[in-house]
């Protein structure tokens, strides 16, 4: 194979993280409005550990886009 | 490579000397005035008209007044609940840290293109954020060693650890420790550099394809400006979440730096 294409393919796989990341944020935001509903009034207590979470969840997403950005643009 | 059409979304990022400093140079290195500098330059003019404005100190607070209240107030409560009192010393700083990076990220995604201005991010590139990270970083150090001594190792080993535990425990915490200041400027250089390829990539769509006839321009560039409009208000969003991570998170290193665990 190309080198030039195996980069590109490359690159493509790894936006499947990004994918991840959005199932990962997800489950963040949706978990919390799930107990957040609950409980209304604990929730807003709780919103510093959930954009932890968020920050935690998204940082890996970020990580496959840096991968497939580096593929594309310095590899 | 890489590019839709004529269209670079990677262009956006690319440093420019501005006003004819290219060739400014001090011990060898070139200090030139470059568009990312310029932008930094706007924003802390930015910061420092918003936040001057809202200090006339009425009694009965006008709306600028209220807004700036909104945001030291904001920062207030961020370190009073993760720092506790201690962390009251350090709202300055943090309030700096928010709304620099905040100003900053808005003002990247001001729409005045078309005046022929190119709005330039500098929070998309890893230099700035890297250094605001190690600044961060560094005061958690610089705190930490000078109020807790050599007790300050203790952070690595939670309490109730088991002895035969700590060695690893110590390494996996030591490494999590260690990589805070990437993680810290990599998220919010990322998320920037993210969003306005993806809105630039978009953009791409809406102009060749309207380039490749009106079928093409109605089934592919409306649904892709109707989408931009959409990320545009998305990004907004995102801008300020980074910003406030940014903040938060500074705010919880703060608080293992002068608390400890």
């Amino acid at each position: 194979m190309d080198a030039e294409a195996a980069k590109l393919i490359g690159a493509g796989l790894a936006a499947i993280g990004a994918g991840m990341a959005a199932l990962g944020v997800g489950n963040v935001f949706g978990s919390f409005l799930e107990s957040a509903l609950r409980n209304p009034s604990a929730a807003d207590g709780q919103q510093g550990r959930l954009f932890i979470g968020f920050a935690a969840a998204e940082l890996l997403g970020l990580l496959a886009f840096v991968v497939s950005m580096i593929l594309i643009f310095v590899a | 490579m890489a590019e839709s059409g004529k269209i670079d979304p990677m262009h956006q990022f690319a440093i420019e000397p501005m006003f004819g400093t290219d060739h400014w140079a001090l011990g060898g290195y070139n200090i030139a005035f470059t568009n990312s500098a310029l932008w930094m330059v706007i924003s802390a003019i930015a910061l420092w008209a918003f936040v001057t404005m809202g200090m006339k100190r009425q009694l009965v607070p006008g709306r600028w007044q209220m807004a700036v209240e909104f945001f030291t107030g904001f920062i207030d409560n961020l370190m009073l609940s993760s720092a506790g009192e201690a962390g009251k010393k350090y709202v300055p700083y943090v309030f700096s840290l928010f709304m620099f990076i905040l100003m900053a990220n808005l003002l990247g995604l001001l729409p005045i293109g078309i005046f022929g201005l190119h709005p330039f991010t500098f929070t998309s590139h890893f230099t700035i954020t890297g250094v605001l990270a190690i600044l961060s970083f560094s005061i958690v150090l610089i705190v930490g060693f000078v109020k807790h001594k050599l007790h300050f190792f203790s952070l690595f080993v939670p309490h109730g650890t088991p002895l035969p535990m700590i060695p690893f425990i110590f390494v996996i915490e030591l490494v999590s420790f260690m990589v805070r200041p990437f993680s810290l400027g990599l998220r919010l250089f990322v998320a920037m550099t993210a969003g306005h390829v993806l809105l630039k990539v978009l953009a791409g769509f809406v102009i060749n394809s309207t380039n490749a006839g009106a079928g093409f321009g109605i089934f592919v560039g409306v649904p892709s400006f109707a989408l931009m409009v959409a990320i545009s208000a998305l990004e907004m969003l995102v801008a300020c979440i980074q910003a406030y991570v940014f903040a938060l998170l500074t705010s919880l290193y703060i608080n293992d730096a002068e608390n400890l665990h």
